[in-house]
């Protein structure tokens, strides 16, 4: 599930030219949101390099994942990456899920469930809520 | 207070106004959003800013309670680059004047 996730990440990265998509807008911010002129600017001057780097990001976690066979040891170098890809990951689905900030994720999951069991939505809030329990791991491995 | 850079980038000055853009005075600001968790919010805060730990959940404290906070204040260009860095790390970071 996680591999699939971040392939969808790869491919929402890699074709960023749907600015109207909110999972794209997420990934891409406005640095000026009130300037149009200005973010139109900066973006024509990051938004490339950005781009590469969250797919470098996906595709190297796509690798160690494809490679890893269940159980993945990171560096700390590779940690970072992993946190920005994951990150990207958590973005773009809980964009998609329609997070916000009253957003309690077991009462969504158990409504949904409640719903239908087999909808997509339970696989991705379940993803989304493994995906937020792996981070939190990880950046609390890093603070120590 | 920041001393006036003396870059070697031309100064634009709008035709319309008359009003001389101290490029020093902007800030770059971050914005409270619902999926980044605030453990990993203060990471990055630490790591990109050399924050303390004590400092950088302060800011990110400022930024889930107040919806925003300034992380960093300096000329436009360095502010670009901070916002740059930021959503590098998932971060809504936006650039403006104080």
């Amino acid at each position: 599930m996680l591999r699939q996730c971040v392939a969808e990440l790869a491919a929402l990265v890699s074709d960023a030219s749907d600015p109207d998509d909110p999972a794209v807008g997420r990934l891409f911010p406005d640095a000026y949101p009130s300037d149009p002129e200005a973010a139109a600017e900066f973006r024509r001057l990051t938004q490339e390099e950005l781009r590469t780097a969250k797919l470098e990001q996906a595709k190297t976690v796509l690798e160690k994942l494809l490679e890893s066979g269940g159980e993945v040891r990171l560096a700390e170098e590779e940690a970072d990456l992993w946190l920005r890809a994951l990150t990207d990951v958590r973005l773009a689905l809980g964009t998609r899920l329609g997070i916000d900030d009253d957003t309690d994720i077991e009462a969504e999951l158990d409504e949904a469930v409640g719903r239908d069991p087999r909808s997509p939505r339970v696989g991705q809030l379940s993803v989304y809520a493994y995906l937020s329990f792996l981070q939190e791991s990880l950046v609390g491995a890093l603070m120590d | 207070m920041a001393a006036p850079q003396t870059g070697t980038a031309p100064v634009e000055i709008p035709d319309v106004e008359v009003v001389p853009e101290v490029d020093s005075a902007w800030v770059t600001i971050v914005w409270n959003d619902p999926v980044n968790l605030m453990s990993y919010v203060t990471w990055v805060f630490q790591k990109l800013f050399g924050y303390s730990r004590e400092k950088a959940e302060k800011l990110m404290l400022d930024v889930h309670h107040k919806g925003k906070a300034v992380v960093s204040s300096g000329n436009r260009e360095r502010m670009e680059f901070d916002a740059t860095r930021l959503h590098g790390y998932g971060l809504w970071a936006t650039v403006d004047k104080p």
